[in-house]
Formats: structure tokens, C-alpha cells, sequence
């Protein structure tokens, strides 16, 4: 499984990509490829605040629907209108063009609470 | 119930080495996809797909009073089966709950085999037995089941493998496994085989609204049989299927799926199955209930429907309203892999669930407008 050195992770199978003082946010390789296709997804609303670990998207396969979680606190600002017309890209690019959501974040400091690469590979294996 | 506890079928390490994912279903450890629910649900709609389902029980009941036996068990008249042929039927409890859903195959002139869901298996074969135990003790003539002639049931579910082959090459395929002068069965079926030197089970019938057939064999020849169908299938493009695309194939078809559009607490009437109760039988388990719900018509019913909008897949449980009202509740439902679409079924109040009529499906607490459709909810384009 693919688990990009640069980015950070939660438990929950984000991945986190900081950007300035906003994070991008997607699901992981392993995530994806435990969901299987994914077929809709529901994106967070614009400037919705939400708190660590707080449930803003879904993420639907086949089979089932999953909560994608905020892993810092924040506020919405983009979110990937493209998985609207073609959910497939989070199987097919999980860190490239099937990133779901941007949040700016409230505190620089929480993301020292995510996981590293190595970690994050520790919890999967 | 612990992993530990879920039972292996023969074919379990094959799933394992061929990398599928594991889930536990009806106390069974079984692959719910090998390499994706979509893909493996293509492979069946366009070349053939093969499926492991040797966690269905098998019983077989024989004798001279079996015929008429089966007939105070089950909805479907076995009266009507030559030598060789299936049908559908149901199991009931008094009230016309449906215990199970089932295909009996008389396979010989006094000899039949039930194929029966998994997860009932067990439930089934004690019902059957205290039945007969109790049906023969009341005695003749109106006490209970009115022939005492003898039978024997026997619960053969540990001794037998199984797999569904499902999909449009499954003829060509067919062929190229029993040979090219072997006769197929005709639909519904069951002829017994040669393969390899042992002797197998094959019925044309399936679970997947494509050509098909189930193939039985002794536990201990599943393995091989498995193997030789995947190497003698590559040529067709056969894919192993997993639970995920069983699920979607049925869903699609609009074939109901026991524990969820079936229960002890639905009768078939209710199901949209009446076709495969025969009424005028003069006796059997439910009739009594059946023929109420028939004359009053059912409360509820089982329908298809599709939704309107691209959108949120519906799943099981969901609320279905109309005109704001609450008149039901989904069993089944999924993104169809043959529509791209959401479909599913629900138990709706009979008098709103007319064909054509508008209802919407309540998904996190948003509602969805959807279409109450026809039987089934995937056709085949003519091509």
C-alpha cells in the first residue's frame, strides 16, 4: 500500500497535506482499497466548522457508507466538486485528484496530534 | 458469534490464496469480493462469473411418502416435478411466514433434494424433522399428514460443495468442461455428470438473471473442481464472484434475499411471490394464512424502485415516504453496477405501492425522490 512520506495521517485513514495554514484531506491507499468502489460522495458544506474528528463527508461503496472525519479543527473552504461527477477518482488517485475536502485550520499546534508515515504504516500492516 | 466459530467451506484456501476478502456471513467464513464488487459483477453480466456456495444445505428426502410429504411442507406443488426437474418454493411457518426459500429437485422417481440458504440450514432441517416426527405419530387418516407411507430425511449439507457458474458464456463454457457432445440441462434441471473421474450435480439455475448453472459434488472433489473451472475458463474470461456481486447481481433482478426481504414475519404473498404458492394444494403449512392475506389482500408489499436523481445509493433500513407519510422501510438497495444507478426494494403499505407511483427515500435525513418500478429492475438490451 502507498503511504506517501510527506503527508500526515489519522486513524481514520485521512491523509493530511499542509498547505500554508490550510490542510488538504483525502482518504488513504488502504482506505480505498478497503472501501472498493466508490460510487457517491458527499461532500462537507462550504465554511462549516467542525472540530477534530468530527464526521463532515461520506464516503459510499458498493456495499457501504462510510464517515470521513475533520482531523484538526477548522473551517471548510474547498471542497472536490469533481467527485461529484466521478467518485471512481478516489479509488484511482486517493492522494492526487480524489482529495475530498480543504480546511483552514484554527491551530497550527494540532497537527502535531496526526500520525507520520511510519506510524501511520504500523497501523495498517 | 467469534471468527473461530464461522465455519470453513472446502473451498475456503482457494478463496485465500486467490487473495479475496474474507467476511463472515450465515456462520460461514466466505469471500465477500476477490478483486472488486463492480468487476466481478461485469464478468457475470458479459462472460462468467463463478461463485462458491458450499455454505447452502443440502437435504434429501426419499421414500415412498416423500412426494406427498414435501408437498404439507413447502408452498410449490411437487406434484408437478418429473424426474429431474427443480422448482422454486417456499417454507412456511402457520402464520404463512416464510421460513425459507428453497429449490427442491426431484432426483429420482421417489428421491429429492432440497438446496437450501445457509444461515436456515439448520433451522430448516429441525423444523422438517419435528414435523415429520410429529406428522407420522397424529396417524391417519385427518390426524396429520395423511400418508404414512415411508421416508427417510437426511441432512447431507456436510458432505456436499457447490458452485453457481453464471453468465452469457456459461454454454460455450459448459462444453468446454463436460465436453462438447454433453447435453446441457434445460432450465431448472438436474442431471448428474461425469468430471475427472467423479460424479457430479449440475442444475441450471442460478441467482444472477443470466444463463447459468449450479454444479454439486462431494466436498472433498471441490477443491478440484474449482481449479479445473478457473483454468478451463480463461478462455471465456471467468472471474471468482464474491458475496458483494451475488448481492448486486440478485438486487438488480429484483430476487429476494432471505434475512432481508424474506423473515419469518413476511409471507410470500406480501414478497410478490404467490406465483410459487399453489393455493389449491389442500394442504400445507401456512395455506390457512396465505389464503387470509389473499382474500383481504396483503398490508404490505414488496417493491422495486429506482431512484430519480443521481444521488446517495439507498440502503437497507432507510425510511420510504410519500407525501410525507411514512409507508415503509428498504430491505435491499445499491448503486446497480448495470445501471449506475440507485435502485433498491422496500416493504411499502400496499395501497401506496403502485407501479409508476412517486415515494422518497429518506437518506441522512434528506429526502430523495424515487419511482416505484416493475419486475426486474435490470433488462438485458436486446443485442
Amino acid at each position: 500500500m502507498n503511504v506517501p512520506d510527506d503527508l500526515l495521517y489519522t486513524e481514520s485513514h485521512e491523509w493530511i497535506k499542509r498547505e500554508g495554514e490550510n490542510v488538504r484531506v483525502g482518504i488513504t491507499d488502504h482506505a480505498q482499497s478497503e472501501l472498493t468502489d466508490v460510487v457517491y460522495v458527499e461532500l462537507p458544506k462550504m465554511d462549516r466548522q467542525a472540530n477534530a474528528k468530527e464526521a463532515i463527508a461520506i464516503v459510499e461503496s458498493v456495499k457501504a457508507a462510510s464517515d470521513i472525519y475533520a482531523p484538526v479543527k477548522g473551517t471548510v473552504i474547498e471542497a472536490n466538486k469533481a467527485l461529484e461527477a466521478d467518485p471512481g477518482l478516489i479509488n484511482r488517485e486517493p492522494y492526487g485528484q480524489g482529495w475530498i475536502f480543504v480546511l483552514k485550520i484554527d491551530n497550527a499546534d494540532d497537527l502535531k496530534n496526526l500520525k507520520d508515515a511510519e506510524a501511520y504504516r504500523k497501523q495498517i500492516e | 458469534m467469534s471468527e473461530a466459530a464461522h465455519k470453513e467451506t472446502p473451498l475456503y484456501k482457494e478463496h485465500v490464496r486467490l487473495g479475496a476478502r474474507i467476511v463472515p456471513f450465515a456462520g460461514w467464513l466466505m469471500p465477500v469480493q476477490y478483486t472488486g464488487i463492480v468487476d466481478e459483477h461485469q464478468a457475470v453480466r458479459n462472460n462468467v462469473g463463478i461463485f462458491d456456495i458450499s455454505h447452502m444445505g443440502q437435504f434429501i428426502v426419499e421414500g415412498a411418502g416423500a412426494r406427498d410429504w414435501l408437498n404439507t411442507m413447502l408452498t410449490n406443488n411437487v406434484g408437478k416435478l418429473e424426474a429431474g426437474m427443480g422448482q422454486y418454493t417456499f417454507l412456511l411457518n402457520e402464520r404463512g411466514g416464510i421460513i425459507d426459500d428453497l429449490i427442491v429437485y426431484r432426483i429420482g422417481d421417489q428421491k429429492f433434494l432440497l438446496v437450501v440458504n445457509a444461515a436456515r440450514t439448520d433451522e430448516d432441517f429441525a423444523w422438517l424433522e419435528k414435523h415429520l416426527k410429529e406428522g407420522r405419530s397424529l396417524g391417519r387418516p385427518d390426524g396429520g399428514w395423511k400418508d404414512a407411507a415411508p421416508l427417510a430425511l437426511i441432512n447431507r449439507s456436510a458432505d456436499f460443495g457447490g458452485v453457481a457458474i453464471q453468465g452469457p458464456r456459461v454454454v460455450e463454457f459448459f462444453r468446454a468442461l463436460f465436453g462438447r457432445e454433453t447435453e446441457l440441462p434445460a432450465r431448472n434441471q438436474i442431471v448428474k455428470l461425469p468430471f475427472n473421474g467423479v460424479t457430479v450435480f449440475v442444475a441450471r439455475t442460478g441467482y444472477t438473471g443470466e444463463d447459468g448453472i449450479e454444479v454439486f459434488f462431494h466436498a472433498h472433489d471441490a477443491v478440484n473442481f474449482w481449479n479445473a473451472a478457473l483454468e478451463k475458463g480463461k478462455p471465456f474470461g471467468i472471474k471468482p464472484c464474491g458475496l458483494g456481486a451475488r448481492d448486486t447481481l440478485r438486487l438488480e433482478m429484483c430476487y429476494p434475499l432471505n434475512g432481508s426481504d424474506l423473515s419469518p414475519e413476511r409471507n410470500p404473498i406480501e414478497a410478490g411471490l404467490g406465483f410459487f404458492v399453489d393455493l389449491s394444494k389442500p394442504k400445507f403449512i401456512g395455506r390457512e394464512a396465505l389464503l387470509k392475506t389473499k382474500e383481504n389482500g396483503p398490508r404490505e408489499r414488496l417493491v422495486p424502485f429506482r431512484m430519480k436523481d443521481k444521488g446517495p445509493p439507498p440502503r437497507p433500513h432507510y425510511s420510504v415516504f410519500q407525501n410525507d407519510e411514512r409507508i415503509g422501510e428498504v430491505t435491499g438497495g445499491t448503486l446497480s453496477p448495470s445501471l449506475n444507478w440507485g435502485v433498491g426494494m422496500a416493504y411499502v403499505s400496499a395501497a401506496h405501492g403502485k407501479i409508476g407511483a412517486q415515494i422518497d427515500i429518506e437518506i441522512r435525513g434528506q429526502k430523495f425522490p424515487a419511482i416505484i418500478e416493475k419486475k426486474p429492475l435490470y433488462k438485458k438490451s436486446a443485442s
